[in-house]
């Protein structure tokens, strides 16, 4: 079961996509706060993050840096009204795994957020491999 | 060379992107609500297809969300429309309540990015005015957007008015007082071409926090004036 963090200004947004992703057997967590999110992402971990690129407070991609700032690792899903160009270079700049534009087709989505929880599960093994290795060579084993 | 009308023109252009834009953006948002309500009927009916039992109060809760966003999409059109119309005439006879009530309903999502309050309080006389509709719209955006810039504590812009025989009075509240530097900064040039096509002027109270906009009733008696 996939877990995500969705974070839209949009209450029926949210409301209503967390509760197709619920139906689709993924653990759907919401929030219309970015700086919520961030408190958010690092309490918990998340298999993928949706994320509006356009909040108040702060906007997709503040938050964007800010969340891999914490955690580099964290596989970030933008979603915008407008894609340009321009912002979808920037975002994956900053090390965004995808940007959809909306209405995004939530098949589409859930591909999306299956390759991230691979990919972060990939991560995670190549970090404890490296731990592993690590702790060989100080062993001397 | 640059001249007063390009920056005038750049300027008009400028503020008709920038609103069309943002209309175009809360258009898609309620596109993705409607798409995604669309999408949850279409879940439910595959569950039903399967036997499950569908609360039918879960169906009115989409119904309701589905007629909300219609709402809203009306809403915003409308100020497209009527936002697209003021160009029709380049001087015009004008209701200025409906008027600042387009410049703030334009405004509004810039103001939500903000987390800014826009709060507009018509008095209940409502005087008709002869000018540039597109012009003033123009002018009272950028006056929004420099007071939601200076916004106090309280993050509430307020728009309200009065008048007299020969002028009316738009005053912008809720900008935090600060004495001597906004008379420095504002008005621009963008603002001071459009002052000049509206026979309009600007008033600071910079300690009261009060930026007023005094625009003649009828424009064409001001530039026979000027002549």
């Amino acid at each position: 079961m996939e877990k995500v963090l969705l974070v839209d200004d949009e209450k029926e947004f949210l409301d209503t996509m967390a509760e197709r992703m619920e139906a689709r057997d993924m653990n759907v967590t919401t929030t219309t706060s970015p700086k919520e999110a961030l408190k958010k992402a690092q309490e918990e971990s998340y298999d993928a993050i949706i994320l509006d690129l356009q909040m108040p407070e702060m906007d997709g991609l503040e938050t964007l840096k800010e969340l891999k700032k914490k955690n580099p690792d964290l596989q970030v899903i933008l979603l915008t009204g407008h894609a340009t160009v321009q912002k979808g270079v920037e975002a994956m700049k900053l090390g965004a795994t995808d940007l959809l534009e909306k209405p995004a087709d939530l098949k589409v989505l859930t591909e999306k957020i299956k390759k991230a929880h691979t990919r972060k599960m990939v991560l995670v093994q190549k970090k404890a491999e490296e731990k592993v290795r690590h702790i060989l060579a100080e062993k001397g084993w | 060379m640059v001249d007063r009308t390009d920056v005038g023109n750049a300027s008009e252009l400028q503020y008709f992107g920038k609103m069309t834009a943002s209309i175009s953006h809360e258009i898609k948002n309620v596109m993705a609500i409607i798409n995604e309500s669309a999408g949850l009927l279409e879940d439910y009916s595959l569950m039903a297809e399967k036997g499950m039992a569908i609360d039918p109060e879960r169906l009115k809760v989409v119904s309701d969300r589905v007629t909300m966003q219609i709402r809203r999409a009306d809403r915003i059109t409308k100020n497209l429309n009527n936002l697209a119309h003021s160009v029709d005439e380049f001087h015009k006879s004008i209701d200025l309540k409906e008027t600042l009530a387009l410049a703030v309903g334009l405004s509004g999502r810039f103001a939500d990015m903000r987390s800014i309050r826009l709060e507009f309080q018509p008095p209940s006389d409502v005087p008709t005015v002869i000018t540039s509709s597109f012009h003033l719209l123009n002018l009272i955006w950028r006056v929004l957007d420099f007071a939601m810039g200076m916004s106090g504590t309280e993050k509430m812009i307020g728009l309200t008015y009065d008048s007299d025989a020969e002028s009316v009075k738009i005053r912008f509240t809720g900008l935090a007082a600060a004495p001597n530097a906004p008379e420095a900064i504002f008005p621009t040039a963008g603002e001071a071409v459009l002052l000049r096509i509206l026979g309009a002027t600007i008033q600071q109270d910079a300690k009261g926090g009060v930026i007023t906009l005094v625009l003649p009733k009828d424009v064409r008696q001001q530039v026979k004036t000027d002549c």
